[in-house]
């Protein structure tokens, strides 16, 4: 940093005095975090909700603006019952201030103090005129995940969208960022994406699954066993039908071409190795979007940064440890949703009230919060979406092959403009086999995004080399994952820090 | 299906039960209108906008995640630079500009002048 701190900073210092201390604070008001703090305050604690976000929801019932009076029938929605339910108890718990709201505010740090936690907070956007500390006795973080991303030749070109982020934008805008889609990567969840588009008056070129569906058999009672998820899958199939949708299993955007935005996409069928089907290759033109995606990936800065343990789950995505009352390794810290593991807004929401009812527990009695874990039945629907998230992620993985796709020249980290040429040049030359030495040598995860784009492909590419050093893919997972500043922030909130 | 449920939080909104409002504001001095509450991605999208940022190599650069991850939408938003489009709803006045050139993670933060460059990201 080249300039004195106080130079910078123009903005009026936020309000000091003293934090503000709350019995639990809750991070996300998504399906878990809504879950949490609702069940938290029906429970008598005190409860801060903090969320970058304008309005409530979090990435699931993301919705059209509250502030602007626009009223969302919720048809886009599934489970929207179970969120204007949660969000009665919510909006309750606000009206009796037990809960204090902090939207469009992102937590950039969490500590942990000897009598609970403090987390620093910096408005999202615009001016808040919140807090900039607050403490807490008990943390329950719910701040779910985001889309995971391979990079594809020419995926930087405008009109390249994560798949997650075409929903997010058809949620909140009531608008398509497009109008002729290509929608790609794997997982069921192309499919509701793919279903909203059409809905809202876009067309559907093809969804390309780079799985081939057969990873479901062995584990089809899995699926059976949550026939809610069975019942939204017949829905997209009418849709897919109604609107002739193609849906090409084991098929793979091999390249999107275009100028200044995206114009085509080339496809390829491919075999179980990822070797591409010769003569399978074709150019869907006329297309000005395209929706990626390859599953989720938890948002676990803060739960790492306080140091809870964390694993590599079976769809190979970092994930953090809980017990049966959502504890982690870290005492008071509470963890559910997206983080404990990628698995879909209703496991969120049985997450969510378990780990607010044992986190209030924990601090209004002064116990543990053991004495909070899940009910035999909550347990057995945790059980349940758990088994069906990982038969799921097991039919989807990541396509095996997708390295062999990358030129030299396309871009890996899209923020700093590093190639997979570079990536692979650092990894054989520099025995740069892991995230953290990527970082360093060709600064790979070091823009604005901090590797949470580019993360996964980093690892993948770094640690494949045949010299790698580092067997243990947590290595580079982990590095990914550790930024002691979760969120880009402003200067002069780090000029304003008290306490 | 129901309605959803009236905010009640300090920051929360009245609803109006109104039909929706315009807003206008401009875009590198254009105008630039949209329904109140979208996002100033949205609206520019509207105007067939694709791409509002380039890259410190030139490149073109619009929406990717759409939910405040990435980072590639940033423009400069009455005068403050580093914002996300995908994240704020544009508002009445709101003069958006179009970012560009090298102003990413090297410079952010290095003494410039309206004091809400991001930084903090090369400290990971
Ligand atoms: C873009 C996107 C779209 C999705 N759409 C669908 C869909 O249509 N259907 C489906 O089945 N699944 C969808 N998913 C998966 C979905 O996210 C989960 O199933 C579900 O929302 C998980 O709930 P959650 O409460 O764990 O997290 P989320 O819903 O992700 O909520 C997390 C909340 O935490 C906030 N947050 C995160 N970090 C911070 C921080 N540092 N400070 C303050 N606030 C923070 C976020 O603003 C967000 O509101 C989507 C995921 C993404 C990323
Ligand atoms: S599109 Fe990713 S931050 Fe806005």
């Amino acid at each position: 940093m080249s300039a004195p701190l106080e130079s910078l900073g123009q903005t009026e210092p936020r309000p000091t005095g003293p934090a503000p201390h709350f019995e639990v604070a809750v991070v996300g008001a998504g399906p878990a975090g809504l879950a949490a703090a609702a069940s938290a305050a029906e429970r008598g604690a005190r409860v801060a909700v903090i969320d970058a976000a304008e309005q409530p929801g979090g990435q699931f019932w993301r919705h059209r603006s509250e502030a602007a009076g626009i009223r969302d029938d919720g048809s886009l929605h599934h489970g929207w019952k179970t969120y204007l339910d949660l969000r009665r108890r919510f909006d309750s718990g606000v009206d009796t201030s037990r809960i204090t709201y902090l939207p469009r505010t992102s937590v950039w740090m969490a500590q942990r103090r000897p009598q609970g936690f403090t987390l620093r907070l910096s408005s999202s956007f615009g001016t808040t005129t919140g807090p900039s500390t607050v403490h807490a006795s008990a943390l329950v973080l719910a701040t779910g995940g985001y889309d995971r991303q391979l990079p594809v030749p020419g995926w930087e070109l405008p009109g390249v969208m994560a798949a997650g982020g075409i929903q997010a934008f058809i949620k909140q805008n009531g608008a398509l960022p497009g109008s002729r889609f290509v929608v790609a990567g794997t997982g069921p969840f192309l499919l509701p994406v793919a279903a909203n588009i059409v809905e809202a008056g876009g067309s559907v070129a093809a969804v390309c699954e780079s799985a081939d569906l057969s990873g479901w058999l062995p584990r089809a009672h899995r699926a059976l066993a949550v026939p809610e998820k069975g019942l939204e899958g017949a829905e997209y199939a009418w849709t897919f039908v109604k609107h002739r949708i193609p849906y090409r299993t084991r098929t793979v955007v091999t390249e999107i071409l275009g100028d200044s935005a995206v114009e085509a996409v080339r496809t390829a069928r491919v075999r179980r190795d990822g070797t591409e089907v010769p003569g399978s290759a074709r150019t869907i033109d006329g297309v000005d979007s395209v929706g990626l995606g390859w599953g989720f990936t938890p948002q676990l800065e803060l739960p790492v940064a306080l140091g809870a343990r964390t694993r590599v789950d079976v769809d190979g995505s970092l994930v953090a440890d809980v017990d049966a009352a959502q504890r982690s390794s870290v005492p008071g810290l509470y963890l559910a949703g997206e983080l404990t593991g990628v698995g879909g807004a209703a496991l969120a929401v049985v997450e969510g009230a378990v780990a607010g009812r044992a986190a209030a527990l924990a601090t209004t009695t002064g116990t543990d919060g053991s004495g909070a874990i899940a009910t035999a039945r909550e347990a057995r629907t945790i059980s349940r979406q758990r088994a069906f998230a990982e038969a799921m992620h097991l039919a989807h993985p990541l396509p095996p092959g997708w390295e062999s796709r990358m030129r030299d020249e396309t871009v890996v980290c899209r923020c700093e403009e590093v190639t997979a040429g570079a990536i692979l040049g650092a990894r054989d030359e520099m025995d740069a086999a892991d995230s953290r030495t990527q970082k360093g040598v060709n600064r790979a995860g070091m823009g604005w995004c901090q590797g949470r784009v580019c993360g996964v492909a980093v690892a993948c590419l770094s640690g494949s080399a045949p010299q790698a050093k580092s067997d243990d893919p947590m290595i580079s997972l982990r590095q990914n994952a550790n930024r002691p500043i979760a969120q880009p922030i402003p200067l002069g909130d780090l000029r304003d820090l008290v306490d | 299906m129901s309605d959803i449920p009236q905010a009640g939080s300090p920051h929360g909104s009245e609803r109006t039960g109104a039909a929706t409002s315009r807003v206008r504001g401009t875009f590198d001095g254009e105008p630039l209108e949209a329904e109140a509450g979208t996002s100033v991605a949205s609206a520019l999208i509207a105007t067939g906008t694709r791409s509002w940022r380039t890259t410190r190599e030139g490149r073109s650069r619009g929406l990717f995640c759409g939910i405040g991850v990435c980072f590639d939408c940033l423009v400069e938003i009455d005068g403050e630079s580093g914002q996300r489009a995908c994240m704020i709803p544009l508002g009445e006045g709101m003069d958006v500009r179009s970012a560009s050139g090298p102003r990413t993670t090297h410079d952010a933060g290095t003494g410039t002048s309206t004091g809400r460059d991001a930084d903090g990201t090369d400290a990971a």
